[in-house]
């Protein structure tokens, strides 16, 4: 609450994070360069994505620096949209499907 | 009405309407914290949430109609690919995008050091180079759109490279985000503004720059959700 100083980290942890994200989207740039396939992309895709998500939320939004019952608040919510993904990720493949064996 | 409530309202309803309404204000103003934010942060991290929401139904819409088609999907690797000279470098035109909203976040971050700090000039003139990053990443936008709708006739109804939807979806989630980006330079300009006036200078309360920047961080999160999900798939 004192909105004086609140929330004061020295430039060079934010220079680190910057140069990380860099680092972490010329990898996933890379992913598609070298036209890497099935699994394996997807894992790196992931992986990576989730990396530089986390590390913007935790340093640049000042997630890591929260307390406790806002962190919970913010995160939670988004986490259970995670089973809307994977009902229409189920619901889609099933379209699929029918559709291949109704209209083909 | 009023003798029925058992509520202890802060003050003695006078008459039916005030009476009730003073004690909603009484219910909803009163003296309970649940987040040692201020009330600014608290509703900008609020808004962010909702948008997060926003954001991922589009996602996980697109994501439905990507996995349901029986048309091939178009290779966007190739759909956002420049030529280079004679080469085609795929994705490249995206990957620039990437790094200049990423470089945005990074000139933000210093700009809320530099406000609580208290020094103002320094944060708004980093405020300003942010709002010059997001700029340039709507204008490299309006060009990549412009060369779809254009040169290869993307329309939000069907395009030649394969599946329908594809065009569809991409104005849809690119077009929202865009809009992000857009207001929010508006937003920081604002903000930079009152900063150079001196508008803070009297409260000393500078939080405004870190609220601003929770909003420029959330759009440089959510193209990284877009450039996984969207242009990598």
């Amino acid at each position: 609450m004192t909105s004086a100083t609140g929330q004061q980290h020295p430039i060079s942890l934010y220079l680190k994070i910057w140069g990380l994200l860099f680092v972490l989207s010329t990898l996933s740039y890379l992913v598609d360069y070298f036209n890497f396939h099935s699994y394996l992309r997807w894992a790196l895709i992931i992986v990576l994505m989730l990396m530089k998500a986390g590390l913007i939320v935790a340093f640049f939004m000042h997630m890591a620096w929260e307390r406790m019952a806002l962190v919970c608040a913010i995160l939670l919510p988004p986490l259970c949209l995670l089973v809307l993904v994977g009902l229409m990720a189920t619901e889609a493949d099933y379209t699929f499907v029918t559709r291949l064996l109704f209209f083909r | 009405m009023s003798t029925v409530s058992s509520a202890p309202s802060a003050a003695p309803p006078s008459g039916q309407a005030p009476g009730r309404w003073r004690q909603l204000v009484a219910d909803w103003s009163s003296d309970r914290q649940a987040f040692q934010v201020s009330w600014g942060k608290a509703m900008m991290w609020i808004f962010l949430l909702s948008d997060t929401f926003i954001f991922s139904c589009f996602l996980t819409g697109y994501m439905t109609v990507r996995i349901s088609s029986t048309v091939p999907w178009p290779n966007p690797s190739l759909v956002f690919s420049l030529k280079i000279g004679t080469a085609e470098v795929p994705l490249l035109l995206i990957a620039i995008m990437t790094f200049v909203l990423i470089s945005s976040s990074g000139t933000m971050a210093m700009a809320v050091n530099f406000a609580y700090r208290r020094d103002r000039v320094r944060a708004a003139i980093l405020m300003l180079v942010t709002a010059g990053f997001g700029v340039t990443f709507v204008s490299m936008q309006v060009f990549e759109w412009s060369k779809l709708i254009l040169q290869e006739g993307v329309r939000p109804w069907g395009n030649p490279m394969g599946a329908a939807q594809f065009g569809s979806t991409f104005f849809m989630i690119t077009g929202f985000h865009g809009l992000h980006v857009s207001a929010g330079v508006i937003y920081l300009v604002t903000v930079a503004v009152r900063l150079l006036r001196g508008r803070y200078e009297k409260s000393g309360n500078y939080q405004i720059v870190e609220i601003a920047g929770l909003y420029w961080h959330f759009v440089d999160l959510v193209w990284v959700f877009i450039f996984a999900l969207f242009y990598l798939w």
